[in-house]
């Protein structure tokens, strides 16, 4: 770190940790407020909360003191390791993701060369977890939720990865400061005035990562895993108290987390345009930028929630097979063609 | 030809067994699944015994009466006047609709008639609550399917509809305004221009579930082709309502029999769709409530004057006889059928609720399908669990 400060190992590893959990609340706080709790209810025509703090806005502290006070139940027949241990899992991916996000020119908790890699491989570990939380809740409805989950999410796991490649193809690395910095010294038509963010080259890669994402992130239309109205909570069915907290605030958490990736890839991340990529004052304003771009990003996922209806599990597994992965392969030899000419 | 020494022959027959051991233990056996009594999707204590194969419903059962109130037998120690009371809680959300037809039957068995202005008047009445009722459903059927927004647009332009019926009755959801001979009191002043600019409202809700839910894609996938009972099914099952004339059967009691009420009076249209699906049902059901608002539009206009209630004597006796009457209510046809001895009070009386015939044909219409068309379809056929149980 070029702080001018000298921090121990130690140091580094706490300030690290913290730095991820603070990464972790924020939007997914800012989100629930922002969207679950006003722009859904403007767009529903009622208030939303509007008696905790201004205008609602201290409502989540209330909602996390509520789930605190209850009791952590679990079913007789549950297996009860498992089923307390699921929700960390779940938890858990969330963290790994924003492992490797850049928020600045030195702020980024672990720069690994094979940073969307890691990104995208263990965005896939949520599912052991969901998996784990249907089985182990003795529960049919739990069980049935889980089963649709797994089948769902690997399903969209494959366009997921494909409308990253074709942006790996253009940057040329697999890092994600490389990435950046690829996106930040393009131009367009040789002008370099605004960078040159691949949403201009890849929009269809970028509307394939954000349909998938929101699969991934089960939100209706894709939210057949809890589908409330069929399923009850789905594979949340039996969970309560400080469990279910964490189940709720890592679905918008990792909504967080998928919106920092299509941020990162398609919208120049924490860079801005004309700004050198070594500027130190970055590391205060970068984190910023990337917050911006991913409440843009979130807002459209929760907009789409709150707007569609709720597919069938056979339909959405066809749409993925049908459409998704086709598109996605077309687009990706198209931009290796284009790589390889220009 | 080779011969197998025994121990061959015994590693034979023992490879055979454990062969059809394994295969008995890929079988799998289905699972059933209990949806309800206490579930989101039957808004109530209705009870769908399904029997699955993986996600798919084999074999499924209704199970009703988690709230049965015995209001056929509660009936004989109420007289007359009191039955709709109990009555208007049968099906909830359209209570005006439930009393017409008891005030009917008992009005047949005394040969008495309401006057032409308490006609009306009723026949308006029970037209908001078939708004009231299926604006409900129109918003329902959305969170059925996930889509939660629509249900709170219904909800807040039924809030409309709710207020004009309790200007005039008093009461939102139990109103018991009708009596026999008649009605309980006029109506308010200024009910008629507030009325009509109700009815706009209604439609340009309408407009908007068209907007958001018909013309939806992944709506029409949910529910074209799903859910489809043909037209021979239907009526063999004795389902009515918007349920008979989603299937294509030209049926409606307003137009096809002649009560004292006024729907034959002014000009409307019966909508039938061919299809007999769970989108055929919503659309039949969005054109429903189009010609209910024209209907109370044109019935403001033509209202007659004069008084609300018929000469009646205090006490009412009903003279002896038996008397059936059934109204196209918003579920569908509701009818009773009234025992009098001669007393303040019935002797007993038949309650025909539509909920409890249309949802008689779940096991046929939900055998094969996946678990996710089972909510669909139990929203489309649409019933009130006060309606099936009473």
């Amino acid at each position: 770190m070029s702080l001018g400060v000298v921090i121990p190992y130690w140091g580094q590893t706490i300030f690290r940790a913290l730095g991820v959990a603070v990464a972790v609340l924020i939007p997914a706080g800012t989100a629930v407020y922002l969207y679950l709790f006003k722009m859904v209810s403007f767009m529903q025509s009622r208030l939303g909360p509007m008696e905790a703090g201004p205008y609602g806005s201290l409502q989540l502290f209330a909602e996390v003191g509520k789930f605190l006070q209850k009791e952590d139940l679990h079913p007789d027949n549950a297996d009860r390791f498992i089923f307390k241990a699921a929700v960390f899992v779940v938890f858990l991916t969330v963290f790994l993701i924003y492992l490797a996000v850049p928020f600045g020119p030195f702020a980024v908790f672990a720069d690994y060369s094979t940073g969307i890699f890691f990104a995208i491989a263990v965005s896939s570990v949520s599912v052991l977890g969901i998996l784990m939380a249907g089985w182990s809740s003795a529960n049919k409805y739990s069980l049935m939720g889980g089963l649709r989950a797994a089948g769902q999410l690997i399903a969209y796991e494959l366009p997921l990865s494909l409308a990253v490649i074709g942006v790996v193809i253009q940057a040329g690395t697999l890092n994600m400061q490389g990435i950046v910095a690829a996106q930040v010294n393009g131009e367009i038509f040789g002008w370099g005035g605004i960078g040159f963010p691949y949403i201009l080259t890849q929009f269809l890669a970028f509307v394939i990562f954000l349909i998938a994402a929101q699969a991934e992130l089960t939100q209706t239309p894709f939210d057949m895993p809890i589908a409330e109205s069929e399923l009850v909570a789905g594979y949340m069915t039996e969970y309560s108290g400080f469990r279910f907290l964490l189940f709720f605030i890592a679905e918008f958490a990792s909504a967080g987390a998928f919106a920092a990736l299509a941020a990162t890839l398609y919208l120049g991340g924490w860079a801005l345009p004309g700004v050198s990529l070594d500027a130190s004052w970055m590391n205060v304003v970068g984190p910023l930028v990337l917050f911006t771009k991913m409440l843009i990003i979130m807002g459209l996922i929760f907009f789409v929630r709150f707007t569609y209806p709720r597919f069938r599990e056979d339909q959405l597994q066809r749409f993925a097979w049908k459409y998704l992965i086709p598109i996605a392969l077309v687009n990706i030899m198209v931009t290796a063609c284009f790589k390889v000419a220009f | 030809m080779t011969t197998l020494t025994d121990r061959q022959q015994l590693a034979y027959i023992a490879g055979q067994a454990a062969d059809a051991r394994l295969n008995v233990e890929l079988e799998t056996e289905g699972m059933t699944l209990n949806i309800g009594p206490q579930h989101p999707a039957t808004h109530g204590t209705l009870r769908i015994i399904c029997r699955l194969d993986g996600e798919q419903v084999v074999w499924a059962e209704p199970s009703c009466g988690y709230m049965h109130r015995g209001y056929e037998k509660l009936t004989e120690v109420r007289t007359f006047p009191q039955v709709t009371t109990l009555i208007n809680r049968i099906d909830w959300l359209g209570s005006f609709a439930n009393e017409v037809p008891f005030i009917l039957a008992a009005e047949k068995l005394m040969e008495i008639e309401a006057t032409p202005r308490a006609q009306h008047i009723r026949t308006i009445l029970f037209e908001l609550s078939r708004i009231a009722n299926i604006t409900l459903f129109l918003g329902d059927m959305g969170v059925q399917l996930g889509a939660v927004t629509p249900v709170f647009y219904a909800f807040r332009d039924r809030e409309y509809v709710l207020n004009l019926i309790e200007s005039v009755t008093g009461g939102r959801f139990h109103p018991n305004y009708d009596r026999i001979g008649g009605l309980k009191d006029d109506l308010p002043k200024g009910f008629i221009d507030e009325t009509k600019s109700v009815m706009k409202t209604v439609r340009a809700f309408c407009n908007e579930m068209e907007e958001l839910l018909v013309g939806n894609e992944i709506f029409e996938a949910r529910t074209r082709g799903i859910g489809v009972i043909p037209r021979e099914i239907a009526l063999q099952y004795g389902l009515s309502g918007a349920n008979v004339r989603a299937s294509g059967v030209d049926w409606d009691l307003r137009r096809d029999q002649s009560l004292p009420m006024a729907w034959n009076k002014v000009d409307w249209k019966v909508w039938t769709h061919p299809d007999g699906d769970s989108f055929a049902r919503y659309w039949v059901r969005l054109q429903e409530v189009r010609e209910a608002t024209s209907i109370v539009e044109q019935l403001l206009d033509s209202l007659p004057a004069g008084p609300i209630m018929a000469k009646v004597p205090r006490i009412i006796k009903v003279p002896e006889g038996e008397a059936w009457v059934s109204t196209e209510n918003p579920l569908g046809e509701m009818g009773y059928y009234v025992v009098s001895k001669g007393d303040t009070g019935p002797f007993r009386v038949k309650i025909r609720s539509a909920s409890f015939n249309n949802i008689s044909v779940t096991p046929w219409v939900l055998r094969g399908v996946y678990v996710p068309d089972v909510i669909t379809i139990l929203a489309s056929l649409y019933f009130i669990l006060g309606d099936i149980d009473r």
